[in-house]
């Protein structure tokens, strides 16, 4: 048993190798980010619907009209706590192009549930054009695409400051301490009442990037409650299952030692 | 080889013309197995299990996966989100590359700690070796296939080394590579031969077996095995301590399957694959950070690398370092002289072990890290120690060492009560 014990060190130091991976490339990001509270956090954590549905509609008004979402489809919205019925009703706001059709053409149509959501720009070309130059990033997996995902989202939403004195910053940036090298192209969006809530929750800047943060992390992971739910079943058939296994050994090697 | 105790006729039929059944019962029944063996050992049966969910896994990701640069991360993506149970597929094949890496590393430091590579399992230890250096190879090229930034930078930096080669280092890159950078022929091609090499795995790991039965498990004594008392069978014993030890194993596997999933990836992997920006840092996977250490270690301006600063550049320097740092592992059976091989009983080897193992996990460390002071002169200090463990001390340790007096037999620690030899030849040992 203490030779497992040493065993378990030896994963645990290389565990430990790794998180040290992760603050040396936390380092080189900026600004030592804010810790906020998820509910999506912890063995049990769930997402808040309505948290996420205040996203997605900070999303929509806000960060649709430069970033996509093009790996989630409006019938995913159901696991956020929307209707069939209230899936449809928002997807057809969207405009998708479809075909070709029996003529041979292109056309548009209204979006329907098992659409994805519409790329804001035809092409890469088009949406630096539009943005000076800079490339809006899909936004999907965006949450787990940067380390603490969404503790940066929020910071970097509202992390906007006037620049360092000694710093010149590049035509068409803004000074942003959460930001890699402070330079970022996008400018600050989240103003107090940017959107106006469906449910009446004050839309302060903080909490519009909360709940788009919250959004985008649902967006990045959709399967996280399944998984985390599922894994509570597992780890407690494997504890009674080494409980059984351990017994059983125990008795086949009585006679042995 | 006993004769197979069966009343089933269909059974005695096929086994008198192919005796795969006789096969069965010798080898996974009443193979005899020290009776000693402790936890250290399940680490073999749990690297082969590893592997299977591995392969299980794998094959079922190749069915919806598109080995196509304009398509690779979404269809990794639409894996995790639209394909039933896809998410699990993944997470559990991820995370199985990292625990297949934990498993066999401490599969290997126990080999180095007990001795197992001694003779007469040089060849099985060299098996061992080969079965490594496939994986380390079939790891890498899967890093690639999700095609994210660290896929990308990864396959371009390590596709790169092979420029070290003087006179045709360029053209077996161009040649690795398909075309003139890392693409969609690269992509496919590694996609190719990450689906071959785990049969390839499989292939050495039934020699490894093989080599193994020849002489049954090495123990934590080191001695040879006496007589019949020294033995018992492996089933039920070992099954049974092989499934207890798998469901340990499990435990730990599913906490960083569903509770951890992307603890051990990078980031930067989410970010699809674009040729036109470095990544501001370039980190393999953790199981590689040491070897990566090894390479980064020869700069142009690191003593290390003045002594032969006259016959190659400081790349190919660090790349023959890196690949020499697992070659030196074959003829480690040659550099041991001496003939105990249980640590146990060399109480000096015991020390350089543990310095060792710490000279291996400040590798990895310094790998993490970014080629700046003071990590840069650690590690040279850490790879020059790693390489004169095997060629220097080790040579003149077995020369040197006086090792303890080893136990008559198997059988007498084990039944005599925990750790203690008795008889006239040997005195008490030290509790390990």
């Amino acid at each position: 048993m203490k030779k497992l014990a040493i065993a378990g060190l030896f994963a645990a130091l290389a565990v430990a190798a790794t998180g040290a991976q992760d603050k040396a490339s936390a380092a080189e990001a900026g600004a030592e980010l804010p810790e906020y509270h998820w509910s999506f956090e912890g063995i049990f954590g769930t997402y808040d619907r309505a948290a996420a549905q205040r996203g997605l509609q900070v999303y929509v008004e806000v960060c649709a009209s430069c970033h996509g979402l093009k790996y989630v489809a409006f019938r995913n919205l159901k696991d956020i706590g929307y209707s069939e019925e209230e899936v449809k009703a928002f997807a057809s706001q969207f405009t998708v192009t479809d075909g070709p059709n029996d003529a041979g053409q292109m056309f548009d149509r209204e979006a329907r549930p098992s659409d994805r959501f519409p790329e804001p720009f035809a092409n890469e070309q088009a949406a630096r054009a539009a943005n000076n130059g800079a490339y809006p990033p899909d936004l999907s997996v965006i949450a787990q695409a940067r380390a603490h995902g969404p503790d940066y989202l929020t910071a970097l939403l509202i992390g906007y400051e006037d620049p360092p004195a000694d710093m010149e910053l590049g035509a068409g940036q803004y000074y942003n301490k959460y930001f890699p090298g402070g330079q970022i192209a996008m400018p600050q969006l989240l103003y107090e009442g940017s959107v106006d809530y469906a449910d009446g929750t004050e839309a302060t800047p903080e909490q519009m990037a909360q709940d788009v943060s919250h959004f985008l992390m649902w967006a990045a992971e959709p399967h996280l409650e399944e998984r985390k739910q599922m894994g509570m079943k597992v780890i407690l058939f494997l504890l009674v299952f080494t409980g059984l296994t351990y017994a059983l050994k125990k008795k086949i090697w009585k006679d042995i030692h | 080889m006993s004769g197979l105790n069966t009343n089933n006729r269909v059974v005695k039929w096929v086994d008198h013309r192919l005796p795969i059944f006789t096969f069965m019962k010798h080898s996974l029944d009443e193979y005899p197995t020290p009776r000693n063996l402790s936890y250290f050992w399940n680490f073999g049966s749990l690297a082969g299990i590893t592997l299977v969910i591995m392969i299980v896994t794998g094959i079922l990701l190749a069915m919806h996966y598109t080995a196509h640069v304009d398509y690779a991360f979404g269809s990794v993506e639409r894996i995790m989100r639209d394909v039933q149970f896809g998410w699990l597929l993944r997470y559990i094949h991820m995370n199985g590359a990292s625990f297949f890496f934990i498993v066999v590393y401490i599969h290997i430091f126990r080999g180095l700690y007990y001795g197992s590579y001694k003779s007469p399992r040089e060849v099985l230890w060299a098996l061992g070796v080969i079965i490594l250096l496939l994986m380390m190879a079939t790891a890498f090229l899967g890093y690639t296939l999700p095609w994210g930034q660290m896929s990308f930078w990864g396959a371009t930096v390590i596709t790169n080394l092979f420029s070290a080669i003087p006179l045709v280092g360029q053209d077996i890159v161009v040649w690795l590579w398909g075309g003139f950078s890392v693409d969609n022929p690269t992509l496919n091609r590694f996609f190719s031969l990450h689906y071959l090499l785990p049969f390839l795995i499989v292939g050495v790991v039934v020699l490894h077996l093989w080599a193994l039965h020849r002489f049954g498990s090495n123990n934590p004594l080191g001695i040879d095995a006496k007589g019949p008392q020294d033995k018992i069978p492996f089933h039920p014993y070992y099954t049974i301590k092989d499934v207890f030890g798998l469901a340990v194993f499990l435990i730990f596997f599913a906490l960083f399957v569903f509770y951890a999933p992307n603890y051990m990836g990078h980031p930067d992997n989410y970010i699809p694959a674009d040729p036109l920006q470095t990544p501001p840092h370039i980190v393999p996977e953790w199981y590689f950070l040491p070897f990566y250490a090894i390479l980064r270690a020869f700069t142009q301006d690191a003593i290390i690398y003045w002594p032969v600063s006259w016959l190659m550049s400081a790349k190919l320097t660090g790349v023959l370092a890196m690949f020499g740092s697992i070659i030196v592992l074959f003829v480690l059976p040659w550099l041991d002289s001496s003939p105990v091989r249980s640590a146990k009983f060399r109480p000096i080897y015991k020390q350089f072990f543990w310095v060792l193992v710490v000279d291996v996990l400040v590798l990895g460390y310094v790998g993490s890290q970014p080629a700046e002071e003071p990590w840069t002169w650690i590690g040279q200090i850490a790879v020059v120690y790693y390489f004169a463990h095997f060629l220097v001390i080790l040579p003149l340790l077995g020369k040197l060492e006086r090792p303890k007096p080893l136990p008559k037999s198997i059988s007498e620690p084990v039944l005599k009560g925990g750790g203690m030899a008795a008889g006239a030849t040997a005195k008490p040992m030290e509790k390990a």
